[in-house]
């Protein structure tokens, strides 16, 4: 039997991960633990888009149900982080199935504009009821809510073994979907919805479950990011953070398992190390940006994976 | 204010809103259109359009007039070179690969917005109006200017309809959008209509923005809201369609302002908002856009 | 849990005066410094800037100020004898920015202390953070945010005085001077609310009454159509407005009113900052009431301590820039930049800061602070601070447009903005 080399890939960044737990310096030990956060929520745009196709610019929405479902209950209702965080994973989910339920009568770029309006809608609405999310300025999740269990997340050790806890069981997650006759039906209903069709699969059942994952992944990505950081706030349901996951997806390679993790640490520290550069680092910033797409259109795990290593899932 | 002309008011600042945004989104829905492509640096062409307004009316002596004037020839052709560049340099090399095309525009709106921050600054700065006639009407005053807005929006979409419709520029572009590949089978230059259409777009959103800025400053963040509305007027319209377009643009100025006059302003937002969006649930190709096979 | 720590050697930005063209940024840019730890080493104080996002206007202001403070500090010796040096980075006046901001400026940096935040949602965001890696975070913010208990003991406010005194402070002038029947008009999000629910309470104590609230939605870019909302019966219509759309709003506001009866009009002075009064449209000012935490246009008794922290920082007497009378200063609130950096002087030398580890100290040495008197180091005025809510409270002026300049015709007293505790952070674990 052929050795698995997709497998030991993912194991051996987990294994990567788990070791700078221990090497890297404590401001990148921090910065890896929010960016496998944000991975995670990648990865659930990676499944609705690079998978299956389907553009959403509507993602902050899921994310900002995971993030206020999770805060609203710690800070009005007193829950404790464990509940928060399901809370937050099904609140992601469940809004993914609304919206889906709606926006998957659309498709292209008229799917693409629904997903953006409802977003946009949704982020009204928190600032619409400001008595008790505090609008734009958010509320800040007090310190002795942030214990999952015995776990206190606001302790920097918990904090990135939690955070690669959660990022290790989305990754084999994703892994074992793609790899799943579901994820291959996924792929099939991105490269021709007609041929699936025809083979017997209904497509709105397909992507409606596809866009159901990745609500529940950005979901989890916005409950972890609220407990574990301590903030929540109408900024993270603004537009911007619906293209975010889009442009780590795309930088790191859209329908690549790892390509996620790999884009949200590329615009990570491309923004950081450009602001330690010059005052104008957004003009780095932007260069940075021309030039990556420039060298590797398909992003750069989409890229690497054309150029040979065709194994790569 | 009574009802009345309280509506009267929310009708005609829809239409402003409504003049500006047709503007803008139609130079959106050209490339969109032909090109197919999703250009997020569309509002930072308008933003560049405004800011370049002010730096002319503050070089230029002599009337207001005769900047604002100046402003609007210069604008779009600046605006239009910089697209022009932007596009043989960058968005012909990733062969309008749709979704390199979305990073290489971040990428552009990134450099676009640091540059006016850099040269222009943070500040929001006015330029003046070309003149300051004021209507006053029983019950309210209104700017003169802004209806002025209205008509010259109207002027520049007919002009843009003229060339479609009847230039030889127009036809090649038509071709190019019914299918590129015949069209270069014919010996059309597909790259040269292809830089002139993303020049096009982006001027006429420049255009846009002179036409707004004395009424709403220059400012070097002012591109994020008038990006997202012409993506939600070009798609509601029905990709192509510049008289969907039109009517998308009218609808969507309209019923913002108009449900603004019943219910507390956030709330008439979000309900604006899932109004639009469940027109295009219910009918996903547009209001003119033709049904995909 | 035992971590290897290796010291990185943090390439610091230099800062770029004028920029000669795009390419040459990058270029230009790089100055590696070196730094090694040692007790005669200069301390390093972060500073989260708003350089980009919706704040920049304020950012750049404030980084001025900051600088122009700098310069006097360590012209008189520093801090406890060591020199100072300012680390500025920008947090795009973003939240989510702002925390990774206050990491990257403690443990990467290597600040001893942070301090500079103006906009209340990148307080949220960062405050969680300082608390955990026990940095002092001291913010010039105005907003409630710290005397309501919201943050943690590393927080603090004592360079400007919080939107609910200010508010709660002026209110009977305005009730007294300018009319009973007020109608507001106010962004819809936290900080219009505060004000709404601040100044609404305020009036009702006067004897006054808040008529109606209209709120902006905060996407907003044209205002004309909510003005009709105003009731006619209105006396007094209070607005506060920030960000990019605030001059549109005030010129709105004018062409509504145009040259007909209008009720008295009183702003906070936040709809207008960096933005000339003189501009073309705003003449209809004329006649209204601003507040302002600072007053923009140098005053006929202004003090000399006022004229020195003008020319330090580079302003005019009209609140100009000195190099470009177009570039008008974020007068009403960058004081509160100067004014931190020598509250930071003073709780330092209390406490006898030698290192990080002295961290805590500085909080506690502030925490004993009882107020600041009126001098160079505070220019603003004198202030008391409560050292159980971590809030300063000061004066405010209030100012008539008067020939297009601010003139002030009233200037409140610290009694004036005091309120009872909500929190008594002392009671609280670092």
């Amino acid at each position: 039997m052929r050795a698995d080399r997709g497998l030991f890939l993912h194991l051996g960044v987990l294994a990567a991960l788990l070791a700078l737990h221990v090497l890297a310096p404590p401001y990148h030990h921090t910065n890896l633990a929010r960016i496998m956060v944000l991975a995670v929520y990648a990865m659930g745009y990676n499944i609705a888009f690079g998978y299956t196709g389907l553009l959403s610019l509507g993602h902050a929405l899921f994310f900002a149900a995971g993030l206020y479902a999770a805060g609203l209950l710690v800070y009005h209702a007193g829950a404790g982080a464990p509940v928060a965080m399901i809370a937050g994973v099904l609140a992601g989910g469940a809004v993914a199935v609304a919206v889906g339920l709606l926006a998957l009568r659309t498709a292209g770029v008229a799917f693409m504009i629904v997903t953006l309006m409802f977003a946009q809608a949704g982020y009204l609405t928190i600032l619409y009821f400001g008595a008790w999310t505090r609008g734009d300025e958010g509320i800040v999740i007090p310190r002795a809510a942030r214990m999952l269990g015995g776990l206190d997340l606001s302790d920097d050790n918990t904090r990135y073994l939690v955070a690669l806890g959660l990022f290790a069981l989305a990754l084999l997650g994703n892994l074992a979907l793609v790899r799943s006759p579901f994820g291959r039906v996924m792929v099939a209903m991105r490269e021709n919805e007609e041929r699936s069709r025809m083979l017997g699969y209904n497509p709105f059942t397909v992507k409606l479950g596809a866009l159901a994952i990745s609500g529940l992944y950005a979901g989890l990505s916005g409950a972890a990011y609220g407990l574990m950081f301590g903030y929540v706030g109408a900024s993270l349901a603004s537009v911007q953070y619906s293209i975010l996951p889009l442009l780590y997806v795309l930088l790191g390679g859209a329908g690549t398992v790892l390509g996620p993790l790999l884009g949200a640490l590329v615009m990570f520290y491309l923004i950081d190390y450009a602001s330690s550069l010059t005052d104008a680092h957004q003009f780095v910033t932007g260069a940075a940006l021309v030039a990556l797409v420039l060298f590797a259109p398909r992003g750069i795990l989409g890229t690497l994976r054309a150029r040979g290593l065709r194994w790569l899932p | 204010m009574d009802f009345g002309p309280f509506l009267l008011l929310a009708l005609m600042e829809g239409l402003v809103t409504a003049a500006v945004l047709a503007l803008t989104a139609s130079g959106l829905s050209l490339v969109f259109g032909i090109m197919r492509v999703v250009n997020v640096a569309h509002g930072a062409f308008f933003m560049l359009g405004a800011v370049l307004a002010w730096f002319v009316a503050e070089w230029l002596p002599g009337p207001p007039a005769l900047a604002f004037a100046a402003a609007l020839v210069f604008c779009p052709l600046v605006v239009g070179a910089i697209a022009a560049i932007a596009d043989m340099a960058v968005l012909k090399r990733l062969n309008y690969e749709p979704e390199a095309t979305i990073v290489a525009t971040i990428g552009l709106l990134y450099i676009l917005e640091q540059a006016a921050l850099s040269l222009f600054g943070p500040d929001a700065r006015p330029v003046e109006a070309p003149f300051s006639f004021r209507l006053q009407l029983p019950w309210f005053g209104y700017s003169g200017y802004k209806l002025a807005v209205v008509v010259a929006a109207a002027l520049v979409l007919l002009g843009v309809w003229l060339i479609l419709k009847h230039s030889r520029a127009g036809l090649l572009m038509r071709a190019t959008q019914e299918d590129r590949d015949t069209a270069r089978a014919f010996g059309i230059n597909v790259d040269r209509v292809y830089a002139g259409v993303f020049a096009m777009g982006a001027g006429l959103a420049a255009i846009a923005a002179v036409l707004i800025v004395p009424i709403s400053q220059a400012h070097y963040l002012m591109g994020g809201d008038p990006l997202l509305l012409s993506f939600i007027v070009v798609i509601i319209g029905g990709l192509g369609s510049l008289r969907g377009t039109l009517v998308a643009a009218l609808l969507i100025g309209l019923s913002d302002g108009v449900i603004s006059t019943f219910f507390a302003p956030t709330l008439a937002k979000i309900i604006a908002t899932l109004v639009v969006a469940l027109v295009l649930v219910f009918r996903p190709q547009g209001l003119f856009g033709k049904r995909a096979a | 849990m035992t971590k290897r720590w290796i010291s990185t050697t943090p390439t610091r930005r230099s800062v770029l005066q004028g920029i000669a063209g795009a390419g040459a940024l990058v270029a230009a840019g790089v100055t590696p410094r070196f730094v090694q730890a040692q007790s005669s080493a200069p301390l390093k104080l972060g500073f989260q800037l708003h350089r980009t996002g919706i704040g920049a206007s304020y950012g750049r202001w404030y980084e001025r100020t900051a600088s122009a403070a700098l310069k006097v500090l360590n012209e008189a010796g520093g801090i406890n004898g060591r020199p100072v040096e300012i680390v500025f980075e920008d947090d795009g006046t973003d939240p989510k920015r702002g925390a990774e901001v206050v990491e990257k400026l403690t443990t990467q940096a290597g600040c001893d202390l942070i301090f500079g935040t103006l906009f209340s949602h990148v307080v949220m965001g960062s405050a969680p953070r300082a608390g955990e890696l026990r940095v002092p975070y001291l913010v010039c913010s105005e907003g409630h945010h710290v005397a309501s208990g919201a943050l943690n003991r590393w927080a603090l406010q004592p360079g400007i005085t919080d939107v609910k005194s200010q508010v709660q402070a002026m209110a009977p002038w305005v009730t007294a001077n300018l009319g009973k029947k007020v109608t507001m008009v106010f962004p819809d999000y936290a900080f219009g609310h505060d004000h709404r629910d601040f100044f609404t309470a305020a009036v009702a104590a006067q004897g006054g009454e808040v008529i109606k609230h209209i709120a902006i939605p905060p996407t907003e870019t044209s205002f004309t159509r909510y003005l009709p909302q105003i009731p006619t019966e209105t006396e007094v219509l209070y607005h506060v407005m920030v960000g990019p759309a605030v001059l549109t709003f005030v010129k709105e506001l004018g062409e509504f009113y145009g040259s007909g009866a209008r009720p008295e009009i009183f702003g906070f002075i936040d709809s207008l900052e960096a933005v000339d009064i003189a501009s073309p449209g705003l003449e209809f000012l004329d006649g209204t009431h601003f507040w302002e935490g600072h007053p923009r246009y140098k005053q006929q008794d202004a003090s000399e301590h006022e004229a020195f922290y003008r020319a330090a920082v580079g302003v005019d007497d009209s609140g100009a820039s000195v190099s470009d009378g177009k570039d008008i200063a974020t007068y009403a609130h960058m004081f509160s930049a100067w004014e931190t950096l020598f509250v930071i002087k003073a709780a330092m030398e209390a406490a006898g800061y030698q290192g990080p580890a002295d961290r805590q100290k500085v909080v506690e040495a502030i925490e004993a602070m009882t107020g600041f008197d009126e001098g160079r180091e505070h220019p603003q005025g004198a202030k008391t601070f409560n050292g159980k809510t971590h809030q300063a409270f000061g004066h405010q002026s209030i100012s008539r447009v008067e020939g297009g300049r601010l003139l002030r015709v009233h200037q409140t007293a610290i009694e004036d903005g005091l309120y009872p505790d909500e929190v008594d952070y002392t009671t609280q674990s670092f």
